[in-house]
């Protein structure tokens, strides 16, 4: 038998973090848009959360899911610290899936030729 | 100590020190790997990511969230799904996200995360329990996204021809079905590459702009 799951806890209080909002502001927000904090922003006076979040993003342009994935958050506390702090000026959106016109005939050739180099 | 000023000093984070996006990159795709436990999902996403593999957890229900995720749901003890995940930088301006979880009998606010937006699947199966295969499918049919299935062949499982296993996943004449071995680099890149080859015959791909 595997023993219990610590994370719990500590999923209890990621919910706690998000002033008990389980939903983001925006919807736009896909778990692969790549976001970025914006240069020369201060994180003061975020929460120790928004921070974390804050700093992580400094150093490059990471997916939703690599947020949650590094901070140890789940998927749904991230994307509502996300879009708080892209609503406050702290974090951009650089890219995300053009939803819209999806799935892309260019898109698809894209991935498979990236794919076919790679053997 | 560290030399540099607290402010400065970039705290690592718990999952590990990040591999960031490059600068160029402008898009970022994503393909869903599932299947049941134990088929292989974080085998195949480790085999081809270029970042250590990550993973998050999604409670299933949270004090006054989504609290009909839990509703039919047998099992209260499952009170997390898990995700893993990879990246594969596919051009300088594209990247491919990878996203591994196991099925589910009904949508999770998860699935729909990953779900939205995606090429499409690919379905790991193993001979020995193919119907073990089949809520994951329903789901993905379900949602109305197209999969190939990848079946992996395990040391010591039956080996069947490829008609009898088409018709024990009863699946439709042109969904791809490959062998796979998702420890192997290359048989797990031609597996993604047989899925993608498939969503580009599908005739719907026209947007649905109302
Ligand atoms: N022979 C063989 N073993 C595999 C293959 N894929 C995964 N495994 C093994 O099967 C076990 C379960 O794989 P894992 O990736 O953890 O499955 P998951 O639960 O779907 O994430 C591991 O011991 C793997 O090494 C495969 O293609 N062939
Ligand atoms: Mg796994």
């Amino acid at each position: 038998m595997t023993p219990p799951r610590k994370r719990e806890q500590g999923l209890v209080r990621a919910y706690v973090v998000t002033d008990g909002r389980a939903h983001p502001t925006r919807n736009t927000l896909d778990i692969v848009s790549l976001v970025n904090a914006v240069p020369g922003r201060s994180p003061a006076g975020l929460t120790p959360e928004r921070r974390a979040v804050m700093d992580l993003c400094r150093g490059g342009a990471l997916s939703v899911a690599e947020v949650a994935g590094y901070l140890a958050l789940p998927i749904s506390v991230t994307k509502v610290l996300i879009s708080d702090l892209i609503d406050s000026g702290h974090i951009i959106a650089r890219a995300a899936i053009p939803k819209a016109q999806l799935p892309d005939v260019q898109l698809l050739q894209e991935v498979l030729d990236g794919l076919r180099a790679r053997l | 100590m560290g030399s540099a000023p607290a402010s400065d000093r970039a705290l690592v984070p718990p999952g590990g020190t990040p591999s960031y996006v490059a600068d160029s990159v402008r898009t970022a795709a994503k393909i869903l790997v599932v299947g049941h436990f134990a088929v292989g999902k974080t085998t195949f996403v480790g085999t081809l990511s270029e970042i250590r593999p990550l993973r998050t957890e999604e409670p299933l229900s949270q004090a006054g969230a989504h609290v009909d995720d839990l509703a039919g749901v047998p099992d209260k003890t499952a009170t997390t799904v898990a995700m893993d995940f990879g990246r594969l930088t596919l051009s300088d301006s594209l990247v491919l996200y990878l996203f591994g979880a196991p099925g589910q009998k009904r949508f999770t606010r998860l699935w729909t995360d990953m779900l939205q937006g995606a090429l499409g699947a690919l379905v790991l199966a193993d001979t020995r329990r193919l119907h073990q295969s089949f809520d994951v499918m329903g789901l993905l049919e379900e949602f109305g996204m197209p999969y190939a299935v990848a079946v992996n062949q395990f040391d010591g499982a039956p080996h069947f021809p490829e008609e009898e296993i088409r018709e024990a996943l009863d699946l439709l004449p042109d969904t791809p079905l490959i062998g796979c071995d998702a420890r192997d680099t290359a048989s797990s890149t031609k597996a993604l590459i047989a899925l993608v080859e498939h969503l580009q015959t599908r005739p719907a791909l026209a947007p649905q702009e109302s």
